[in-house]
């Protein structure tokens, strides 16, 4: 089973009532959040725009490869958009598998593929500029 | 033909849909990169960006046409 969504705000109580199967003795849960500097500098705060439909297209993309590699029970992607204070959830990659090995190997596929992949760009605003992140060499 | 614009490349290009002239004559993904590269040379300081067609990454020698949705994918950034 898997949910894949883009939403304003993340909610973690939700997001782990979702992973909970009796089969799964492993649930593993990655959660980026907003930090507090980039480059040496004080991050105020960021925003996150998204190519909605292609987005969810390619975290599905991701999920099947992952759900086809890995036996696992539930899988979880959830990114946040919008405007986002530090500290607060970004993005969710959670997988709920019978051993943990597969559920952090999972995991870690999900989240490296979709900082590759999905179409998702982060803004950072300092106190004297803002910087869409990799844009520029 | 409409290119929908995000991130950076909004920014740049100053608008969010890039409106093709017709008599443009772009046939394929990588007429359509040098097409952009011409006319916003400042595309090319970016790392690289991609094209999607119907939503999906294409290569350059994917046709393009009028009646797909096109969009310029600037470096991904998520997460």
């Amino acid at each position: 089973m898997k949910k894949i969504t883009l939403v304003d705000q993340i909610n973690l109580n939700e997001v782990y009532s979702w992973l909970q199967d009796p089969a799964a003795g492993g649930i593993n849960l990655f959660i980026g959040n907003v930090r507090n500097h980039a480059q040496g500098k004080a991050v105020v705060k960021l925003e996150f725009e998204g190519y909605k439909p292609m987005a969810l297209r390619e975290m599905e993309k991701l999920a099947a490869a992952a759900m086809e590699k890995w036996p696992i029970k539930k899988l979880l992607m959830v990114h946040a958009l919008g405007s986002k204070q530090i500290g607060e959830p970004v993005v969710v990659i959670g997988t709920a598998t019978a051993h943990r090995k597969d559920a952090f190997e999972a995991s870690r596929f999900l989240i490296d593929e979709l900082k590759n992949k999905v179409p998702i760009w982060k803004k950072e605003y300092f106190a004297d500029q803002t910087v869409w992140v990799n844009a520029h060499p | 033909m409409e290119v929908l614009l995000f991130g950076i490349s909004k920014e740049l290009m100053g608008q969010q849909v890039l409106s093709l002239p017709v008599d443009s004559k772009i046939a394929n993904v990588l007429e359509l990169k040098r097409w952009i590269l011409n006319q916003y040379p400042e595309m090319g300081n970016l790392n690289s960006f991609a094209i999607a067609v119907d939503q999906e990454y294409a290569d350059d020698e994917t046709p393009v046409s009028g009646n797909q949705e096109i969009a310029l994918i600037p470096p991904v950034s998520g997460g």
